[in-house]
């Protein structure tokens, strides 16, 4: 039966098909993300064989490694960026994505989140922000919006959500874009942009956990939580204009900032070759 | 690409631009001059004391080699780092103290179960917590053994001079690559800092060895099989189209993933110890002076050995059957020829920088009638000549 599913499915192909099924619940939005990366990839027709692809730990991790078939390195909790950046410099030619949650990428792990993009190495970062730790039991996170009902905020929450995309555009990244899994096709454009830019690039997805927020937060169906992303989504050139009040529980969407700086790398390998010539080492 | 550059190409360059003969030097920049001739072309790391003159000269002379430093945010993105760059094929290095060790320690086990070669150097200094930051210590024996958590195997070995360092950092090397195992070095904060002279060989009498790689097709699709029987699988890269899995969760020998089956981790965790085990030769050694007919034992390791052996040849003088056991590679520790030279000795003194760490390895191996002190000392000021000798005297 499985199987059958399988078949009919055009990316397929890019799948470690003894890994499947996937072991994300029913309605989760890591299948879109699953999907719309594979249709990236395959948009750009990049092989796969000059890809890695890296995660840290928690439902989202699992999206692409082990499922997508390339190299994929399943890390610690958090470090999936650091992990990526040791990859990034033995394989600077290769396309080097992670592909994380929001707890792993910019709870634990926002130090590096941060310092790749103020260094801004070419890695491709997509992360998952679903307002919480899903794989742990659904517990509060960085992210989740302010009143919202969690494990551990059981009466409500009163943090202030971190503003992922708005924090690593202002840390220097090279490309930054925020979709939801509402709006599959930006989403592939985005990825795409991403992968080709070169510098550090994240594309936030706000994603559906209907398991461990959704049902605490009164949209216990996948399709409710997409219409409440539908409903209140607002595409960055109009929230520009608009106050901070107006934008509180809204989830600004579209490209952040897309511009050139020198990428670390290239930086590095410069001055390698700098630093060779100067001490006249090249092979004569 | 194990080597960034071909190798005759990285044995002109060292050749050019290290000239054997003696220098006046740091031990720090022994650790870093010996990893630049094991091979090492990618550090990263987050400055600590008293580690860091060896992040320094790496930095200075990476380059010039073709070779890659990095400064990472912090200790854990470090050693993340490292892995990352180990499996696209690179001999990778990071030197940290006491608190960034501790740091490390959740990726270091990441690194044993991913079964990924690295070499970490942990120049020891006064703890716990920032303690006496600028001075030396040998207080992370068992922090290096036990720091991450689970069963887990690890080597670690520990230089006694500068000299030993520049030799010992390679061997270090050589046995993450022969292994495919991190390898900790335990340093300290004296000797990183005294400068000596320090001889600097011609690459040709360095010994350099290089992981595994798959064969075959069929090798490549079991990056954590056993297929030589020797229990270290060969290290398929990253880009080279093998499509390879790595994770730190318990994963059968295709690295998918299988947390749930009992018989998969038991398999998978006891090969990672067995090829530690039964590789002894890889990696065990020790020192010894005067043991033949030593009646007084002196076990020590790393700095304190140093004073040990002074303490020992002036027992010497007084008539006193005093020998000196050193233990280079302290994990796993050299049981064997311990046990042997327990028997023989009628009191043995453990003389290390901490309250007593070494000595209950130590223990393990000898009877009950031998008479077991520790001689040890903290504050930052390693032991002396004259403290040791004076316990020699003592059961003398
Ligand atoms: C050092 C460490 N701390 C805590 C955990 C437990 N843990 C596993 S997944 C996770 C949260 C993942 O949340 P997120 O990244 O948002 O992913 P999601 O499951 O929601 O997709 C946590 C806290 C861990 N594995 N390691
Ligand atoms: S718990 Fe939430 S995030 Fe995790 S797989 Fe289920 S729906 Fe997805």
């Amino acid at each position: 039966m499985a199987k059958k599913i399988y078949s009919t499915y055009p990316m397929v192909k890019y799948l470690r098909k003894e890994a499947l099924p996937t072991a994300l619940c029913p309605g989760c939005g890591g299948g879109t993300v699953l999907n719309a990366f594979a249709n990236a990839i395959d948009g750009l027709k990049i092989d796969p064989k000059d890809l890695v692809v890296v995660s840290g730990i928690g439902c989202s991790a699992w999206i692409a490694s082990p499922y997508f078939l390339a190299d994929t390195l399943h890390t610690t909790h958090g470090r999936a960026i650091a992990f990526a950046t040791g990859v990034k410099v033995g394989l600077p030619d290769k396309k080097v994505v992670v592909i994380s949650g929001d707890g792993d990428l910019a709870s634990i792990g926002g130090n590096h989140l941060l310092h790749a993009a103020r260094r801004n190495i070419d890695i491709t970062v997509i992360l998952v922000n679903n307002f919480i730790y899903g794989m742990t039991g659904g517990q509060v996170a960085p992210t989740t919006p302010f009143g919202a009902k969690t494990t551990t905020s059981p009466y409500r929450n009163i943090e202030h959500p971190l503003k992922i995309s708005e924090t690593v555009a202002a840390a220097g990244a090279s490309y930054v874009a925020r979709w939801t899994t509402a709006h599959v096709y930006q989403l592939i454009e985005s990825i795409k942009k991403a992968l080709q830019v070169k510098g550090f690039s994240l594309v936030e997805v706000i994603s559906q956990c209907p398991v461990q927020f959704g049902r605490r937060n009164k949209m216990k169906e996948p399709a409710e939580m997409l219409r409440w992303f539908l409903k209140n989504s607002v595409p960055i050139s109009r929230a520009r204009n608009m106050s901070p009040e107006e934008l509180e529980g809204k989830f600004v969407i579209g490209e952040f900032v897309n511009r050139e700086r020198p990428e670390f790398t290239t930086e590095l390998n410069k001055l390698i070759d700098e630093v060779q010539e100067h001490f006249g080492l090249k092979e004569e | 690409m194990i080597i960034r550059g071909n190798e005759p190409e990285q044995l002109r360059l060292l050749r050019k631009l290290y000239k054997p003969g003696n220098y006046f030097m740091q031990g720090n920049e022994a650790v870093a001059y010996g990893a630049l001739f094991a091979g090492c072309r990618f550090y990263a790391g987050y400055p600590i004391t008293p580690s860091s003159e060896i992040a320094e000269t790496m930095a200075r002379e990476l380059p010039k080699l073709g070779g890659y430093y990095l400064q990472m945010e912090d200790e854990i993105g470090s050693i993340a780092a490292m892995v990352g760059a180990s499996w696209t094929g690179f001999k990778v290095m990071t030197a940290t103290a006491g608190p960034g060790f501790s740091l490390m320690q959740e990726n270091l086990g990441y690194a044993v179960m991913t079964e990924t070669p690295l070499v970490l150097v942990d120049v020891q200094r006064s703890g716990p917590s920032t303690g006496q930051a600028t001075k030396g210590a040998q207080g992370d024996f068992f922090q290096a053994r036990w720091g991450t958590h689970g069963d887990h195997p690890i080597v670690a070995v520990s230089p006694t001079s500068g000299q030993d360092a520049f030799w010992e950092t390679i061997r270090a090397f050589n046995i993450a690559e022969k292994l495919r195992t991190p390898v900790v070095v335990l340093f300290d904060g004296v000797l990183a800092h005294t400068r000596e002279q320090i001889k600097i060989p011609d690459v040709s009498e360095v010994e350099i060895t290089y992981r595994k790689l798959p064969e075959n097709e069929e090798e490549a699709r079991l990056p954590f099989g056993d297929p030589h029987g020797d229990g270290v699988p060969p290290m398929p890269l990253f880009g080279h189209g093998y499509f390879t899995h790595v994770t730190g969760s318990t994963h059968k020998e295709t690295g998918l993933r299988d947390v749930y089956t009992p018989e998969v981790h038991d398999r998978l965790v006891r090969r990672i110890h067995r090829k530690i085990e039964k590789n002894r030769e890889v990696y065990e050694k020790y020192e010894e002076h005067f043991t033949d007919d030593a009646e007084i034992l002196v076990v020590s390791w790393g700095v304190t050995a140093r004073p040990a052996l002074g303490a020992v040849l002036r027992a010497r003088e007084e008539g006193i059957k005093a020998g000196l056991f050193v233990p280079k590679t302290v994990h796993p520790f050299p049981a064997e020829r311990m046990r042997e030279l327990g028997k023989r000795a009628r009191a043995i003194l453990v003389a290390e920088m901490n309250l007593g760490q070494m000595i209950i390895e130590v223990e393990r191996y000898v009877n009950d009638d031998v008479l077991l002190k520790g001689v040890n000392k903290i504050g930052g000021v390693p032991l002396t000549v004259e403290e040791i000798l004076r316990e020699i005297r003592g059961v003398a």
